[in-house]
């Protein structure tokens, strides 16, 4: 029996991916007295969450007291394009300050304000300073902050262990299978319910923000074990990543920088963000230089600065000035702080960015402007879930943070990922540990699905082929960023497609050379499998939204479309095939509305 | 810049026994060590074993040694060596070795664990936790670690002396305290530990691990002597003591 053959746990909750959301939902399961396992693919702590600078969006209303959820609702549904599921919206921004303050109560110092109090910092698309942070190392505060209390709480954690395939029972979850990075061998969960946080696929693309771990697994295994993806069309591409030199490009610069004063310039020497202030922002946003100047001080009586429009339009208005020829011989723009605030200033607020930049590229960003363009980061879309306790649509299957789809709609605002993660980590663990209390019965592994995964797996070492996993991983991102990147259009998304069947096919005849034990060329054939679907879901719906909204944004289709703004594309995965329908938002009640309705 | 070729030496093998094997492959301009390790990995070596995550100084996956230096590998730019210098990487030695550039490094989880948590006093009457700046500066700078563990891997009490690790923490973990126990909120007594079983008196202030660590934290300044000067007024100073039977802490 399976059971025997492979190192086996009981749980009753299982959750994969150990950044913020994980975290938070591990620490939530495991108070509410059920048996916890916290799995994750690299070290505790070294998870995506760590590289997250610039801040928890959150309406606490410590710098601005006019802020409060409803505030937060409302720049979230709008910086989403509408297309937000209203109701994670709304609990995101009604919970997310008691998040914050919990953060606090395990220990994590956010930067003060002079009463004593968490100060909050200016991000795009957020009416109010409203990021919770410190300096521009946010992230890193936040998951070492959850990482000791979980360790404390005594989680199991089980660290580079890659799970990558769901069981089921009759449909409902009996628990995963994956394998031990250090050794290679097999391990098995039986267990009640599994929490996916396991990110995003961001790294299917070659500019990418993302780390070796960002391969859609959580999508991917989803969707294999018959849950509902939504709004896979939907990416970011945030504005401001690196340049230059190549082998720094994609890297993350902090919105932060524009929040604490710096400002997007062309080769032109002008503040092109002015003229690219969409028509649905234009009453929220600055029209003159000056009054972008007096709105960092006086908020209440200017309109905010174009260079924080949501990240959709800013990363849009690079790509067409770098197109019009007005970019950096690198191809990017400047990102300037440099002549506008002081040195001391930006290395006390930006030490990090200080850092990357004279250490990876020679330049001091108190001195000279910073060149950056438009890096792939974060997925709106993802497994779909019921907006008040994470379920998705399998039995047993909880989904929070990147990983699942419907708050962001079809664009993020910054600083409302970490928020995401605490707000719906702590409702994932809850709602994950009620369902396995709930359950009774004992649940069955089917030891033929065990087999075959095992098998699957195996693979590679037995194959005839001779496809090297790195260039297949390469032609990949090279496909997706060059045909479903910022701006797409019908004919390259079709070829896109074309290319994708081809790479699946040389995928089956990857070959790996050494052993199991401790051996990446494996792990990443092995992901592969994940990285294409997440690549193909993505290509497929953006063919069908026919329409440019948010993070997706089609050449042949520029404007939005009523019809569009009512409908997310659901995909799911039935006999190895990706079928996807449109179907219908849920309604917005009308107190709701009314928020959204206010001008300004 | 042109590309040019450059000769690597990486180590390769298990808990078994290795060798540093050579490779040579060309570098492109800007490119930092875990670039070519990547390189050399999708190129002539698939299976080469190294760990790594964000690629920007700001997860501390990638450790290890480069020209015997304790390094990280995305933050030592390759334009830093000599042009037709050999370039050795080795894995961190504290450790023991997994394979290739990968090492066990869960004695720091171990010692992660042995600390007791942070503990909060009461809220103020209005329900708020105020702390100001300039109280809090000195305990973010600790917490800016990223948990590279160069610091530890560099600590000669237990870089050769595996028999010394049960008893030390480790200057990682002196950080760690040394943030617990300023940190302006918290109320737990850690000072017993930080004697006995973390074992600050091994000691002796080299600052080995401060010149290592890459968030330029002063682990030794502003960390370990001070936690020293605290087990000494707590144990060894008389007016404390006889003070100390009347009070409980003195953060």
């Amino acid at each position: 029996m399976a059971q025997e053959k492979y190192e086996t746990h009981e749980y009753d909750v299982v959750v994969i991916g150990a950044g913020g959301a994980g975290l938070r939902a591990a620490v939530e399961a495991s108070a509410q007295g059920v048996k916890t396992a916290l799995v994750c693919k690299s070290l505790l702590g070294k998870a995506h969450t760590v590289m997250a600078e610039g801040g928890i969006a959150a309406a606490m209303g410590n710098v601005y007291p006019e802020d409060n959820w409803k505030v937060h609702f409302r720049d979230t549904m709008r910086g989403g394009k509408l297309l937000n599921n209203w109701r994670m919206a709304q609990i995101h921004a009604q919970e997310a300050p008691d998040r914050v303050l919990e953060l606090e109560e395990w220990g994590a110092l956010f930067d003060r304000t002079k009463e004593g109090l968490i100060l909050q910092r200016d991000f795009g698309g957020h009416r109010y300073a409203r990021l919770a942070h410190v300096g521009d190392r946010t992230g890193l505060e936040m998951i070492r902050t959850l990482q000791q209390h979980a360790v404390h709480k005594g989680i199991d954690v089980y660290m580079e262990c890659n799970l990558q395939r769901l069981l089921t029972d009759g449909g409902r979850i009996s628990g995963a299978f994956g394998y031990w990075r250090e050794s290679g061998k097999f391990i098995m969960f039986k267990c009640k319910a599994v929490v996916l946080a396991t990110g995003g696929g961001g790294k299917a693309w070659k500019v990418t923000s993302n780390s070796w771990e960002y391969t859609g697994d959580g999508v991917t295994m989803a969707a294999d074990a018959g849950a509902d993806l939504m709004d896979m069309e939907f990416m970011q591409f945030h504005p401001t990543g690196m340049v230059w030199p190549p082998s720094v490009r994609g890297i993350l610069v902090t919105e932060g920088v524009r929040g604490d004063g710096g400002t997007l310039k062309n080769t032109k020497n002008e503040r092109f963000m002015f003229n690219y202030i969409p028509e649905f922002f234009k009453a929220e946003t600055a029209e003159t230089i000056e009054e972008a100047e007096r709105w960092y001080e006086d908020k209440r009586n200017n309109r905010r600065t174009p260079d924080l429009l949501p990240r959709d339009e800013v990363a849009r208005a690079i790509n067409s000035e770098v197109k019009a020829g007005r970019g950096t011989p690198h191809g990017g723009v400047y990102l300037d702080i440099a002549s506008r605030r002081p040195a001391d200033y930006i290395r006390k607020r930006l030490p990090s960015m200080y850092h990357q930049f004279k250490e990876l590229a020679d330049v001091d960003i108190t001195k000279e402007a910073m060149e950056v363009g438009p890096t792939c980061h974060y997925a709106m879309g993802g497994v779909r879930v019921d907006a008040d306790s994470t379920a998705t649509t399998v039995p047993g299957l909880f989904a929070a943070g990147e990983v699942a789809a419907g708050l962001h709609g079809a664009n993020r605002l910054g600083g409302n990922s970490l928020s995401d993660l605490l707000v719906f980590g702590r409702r994932a663990g809850l709602y994950a540990a009620e369902y396995a209390k709930g359950m009774s019965g004992s649940l069955t592994v089917n030891n033929d699905q065990v087999e075959s995964f095992a098998r699957d797996m195996l693979a590679p070492f037995e194959s005839t082929g001779n496809e090297n996993p790195y260039t297949i991983h390469a032609d990949l991102q090279q496909c997706m960023q060059d045909m479903v990147g910022i701006i797409r259009v019908e004919s390259e998304l079709n070829q896109a497609l074309e290319i994708l069947q081809k790479l699946k096919q040389r995928a089956k005849n990857v070959k790996v050379e050494g052993n199991r034990h401790y051996n990446p060329g494996w792990h990443l054939a092995l992901d592969l499998h994940s990285l294409l679907t997440f690549a193909e879901a993505a290509t497929l719906a953006a063919i069908i939204r026919k329409e440019s909204r948010g993070g997706h944004t089609r050449d042949d289709f520029p404007n939005t479309d009523a019809k569009f703004a009512k409908v997310n594309i659901i995909t799911r995965m039935r006999n190895g095939e990706m079928t996807q329908t449109e179907e219908p938002l849920p309604e917005l009640p009308d107190e709701l509305k009314a928020l959204l309705e206010e001008k300004k | 810049m042109a590309e040019q070729q450059v000769h690597m030496r990486v180590w390769r093998g298990d808990a078994n026994g290795g060798e540093f094997k050579d490779y040579r492959i060309a570098v492109g301009e800007g490119q930092v060590v875990l670039d070519v390790i990547h390189a050399i990995q999708a190129q002539q070596a698939n299976d080469m074993a190294v760990r790594w995550n964000c690629k920007a100084g700001k997860c501390g996956s990638c450790s290890a040694e480069v020209n015997g230096k304790p390094r990280l590998m995305c933050m030592t730019r390759m334009n830093t060596f000599e042009p037709g210098e050999t370039i050795t990487v080795s894995p961190m030695r504290a450790f023991p070795i997994i394979r290739d550039l990968v090492t066990d490094v869960s004695y720091n989880y171990q010692k992660a664990k042995e600390i007791p948590a942070f503990k909060p006093k009461a809220k103020e009457s209005d329900g708020t936790r105020r702390m100001y700046q300039e109280d809090i500066d000195r305990v973010q700078e600790f917490h800016k670690c990223i948990e590279c563990f160069l610091c530890q891997n560099v600590c000669h009490v237990i870089r050769d002396h595996d028999d010394n690790k049960p008893a030390f923490s480790g200057p990682r973990f002196f950080v760690r305290l040394a943030s617990l126990e300023m940190h302006p909120l918290d109320s737990n007594d850690r000072m017993e530990l930080i004697k006995q079983k973390a074992g600050l008196g091994y000691c002796n202030i080299t600052k080995c691990c401060t010149e290592v660590c890459p968030e330029h934290i002063h682990i030794t300044d502003n960390a370990i002597i001070p936690l020293k000067e605290r087990v000494v007024d707590r144990f060894y100073d008389p007016i404390a003591k006889l003070m100390g039977l009347f009070s409980t802490k003195n953060k």
